[in-house]
């Protein structure tokens, strides 16, 4: 479904990704974890074209996002993205931020898409709240409507950019039930997080990353019970030992 | 105070009625005018293509750096010269107005779009949506409201400015109250009455400007 090959990025003099390679296959959930500047969240924006890469490849579904004339619009409509600070769109209602994309992308009908918004409302827990805007809404209920505004794109993949870490601890649960839920009814998923029982939970695979370089990238159950690396260890100590 | 007589103001009402609301189109018209090329000019100077940014950015120098009056007279004179006929005052002061306001509400503009947030810019791209319709409908209503309490003072100064379209006889609420004055010998009284209607007006402008910012702040 996404294959990386080889990718390598600099900011200037700065390599911020070197040599990553990975894939994800169709209905796999992997976690891409590691300590900050990592370039993990960079990788993440790389796979629907959001920041360029300077070498290497990558492939969704068949279709190069990295080649020069790839057609970025069509091909990120099918993959779905969150980000760390939701980004709902301020001025318009919850509503609105579903139905945009649905009717100027997708073409859908003005009905067609308030049902598939209600619906995925009611999914996420928020039907009683289609008409309020996003400055109304607590975080954890933006980020759930963020996940809804992606699924209403009928994507075939979607990528989390740590959906979690802006969140108040007492939110953070309710997205990542949706997530969870979201990962046992199959969709392929990458998610940059640092919930380690999500990821125990849900998650076939786990990509540790330090300095821009993909360090391990192993089933769950093997990166949890014994690291390979040193630094793998050392992060999963920091971040479970308390 | 005796020698006050400020009955000459009441009896050319109508007279300086018709030059307020001469006053108030221009400044509609040229604020709508002014507002939609100057956002245009600012996209063009963002779109990071280089002819078109360097085009926008000339425009905009160039003609902040001459004075509005230059600009009124030139189409005055120049506009009849290109079409080959005259489209008479109004019309040459509207263009020049807007041609002129466009360059300073292009930089507001620009401003309001560089302080809409790039996440907002990533989460339309990543629904698939393409450049215009992120502009259209992500971008450019959020720097709008941002810009709000700016493009309205910018419009108070550019009410201020009308009164130069004299130069081009056209009867405005300054000329109007001006021919009152000379030709009913009260300066004064005329003079004070036209500093009273133009501050009432852009003092109510500025009011407007305060509570738009106080409601955005909250």
């Amino acid at each position: 479904m996404i294959s990386i090959e080889n990718i390598s990025k600099w900011y200037g003099d700065f390599r911020v990704l070197s040599n990553c390679t990975t894939s994800v296959r169709k209905g796999e959930v992997v976690v891409v974890c590691g300590p900050s500047g990592s370039g993990k969240s960079t990788l993440i924006k790389c796979v629907n074209g959001l920041e360029p890469v300077q070498e290497g490849k990558i492939t969704v579904d068949g279709d190069e996002v990295t080649a020069k004339r790839a057609n970025l619009t069509a091909l990120r409509s099918r993959i779905g993205m969150v980000f760390q600070h939701f980004e709902l769109y301020p001025h318009m209602s919850v509503l609105e931020n579903l139905c945009l994309a649905q009717e100027k992308v997708l073409g859908r009908g003005r009905k067609e898409a308030v049902v598939r918004a209600e619906k995925l409302l009611t999914r996420v827990g928020m039907e009683d709240h289609a008409k309020k805007y996003p400055s109304q809404l607590s975080g954890g209920q933006q980020q759930r409507i963020a996940i809804a505004r992606s699924l209403a794109m009928d994507p075939i993949a979607m990528l989390f950019d740590e959906p979690t870490s802006a969140l108040d601890p007492e939110m953070i649960k309710e997205v990542l039930d949706v997530m969870i839920e979201l990962a046992q009814e199959g969709m392929t998923m990458m998610v940059v997080t640092h919930e380690m029982g999500f990821a125990r939970k849900v998650a076939d695979r786990v990509i540790f990353m330090d300095e821009g370089a993909i360090v391990e990238d192993r089933p769950t159950n093997d990166f949890f019970d014994n690291p390979e690396s040193e630094r793998a260890e050392d992060f999963l100590s920091k971040i479970l030992g308390h | 105070m005796a020698d006050f007589d400020f009955n000459v103001i009441w009896s050319s009402l109508p007279f300086l009625w018709q030059g307020l609301q001469l006053s108030l189109w221009l400044t509609f018209l040229s604020i709508i005018g002014g507002i939609v090329l100057g956002t245009l000019l600012a996209l063009a100077r963002l779109s990071g293509i280089l002819p078109l940014s360097l085009i926008a950015a000339t425009y905009v120098n160039l003609i902040r750096s001459v004075p509005l009056i230059l600009v009124i007279f030139w189409f005055y004179f120049l506009v009849p010269l290109v079409l080959g006929r005259p489209i008479g005052s109004f019309y040459s002061a509207l263009i020049a107005f807007v041609l002129f306001e466009a360059a300073y509400y292009s930089e507001i503009m620009r401003a309001g779009i560089q302080s809409v947030k790039r996440g907002q810019i990533h989460a339309g791209q990543s629904t698939g949506l393409n450049y215009w319709q992120i502009q259209r409908y992500v971008v450019l209503p959020q720097a709008f409201r941002n810009m709000i309490p700016i493009l309205v003072t910018q419009g108070i100064i550019l009410f201020q400015d009308t009164s130069l379209v004299f130069v081009v006889s056209l009867r405005d609420f300054m000329t109007a109250s001006s021919i009152v004055a000379r030709t009913e010998g009260r300066l004064v009284e005329m003079y004070l009455f036209a500093a009273v209607v133009y501050f009432v007006i852009c003092f109510s402008g500025s009011m407007l400007v305060r509570s738009l910012k106080s409601r955005m702040s909250t």
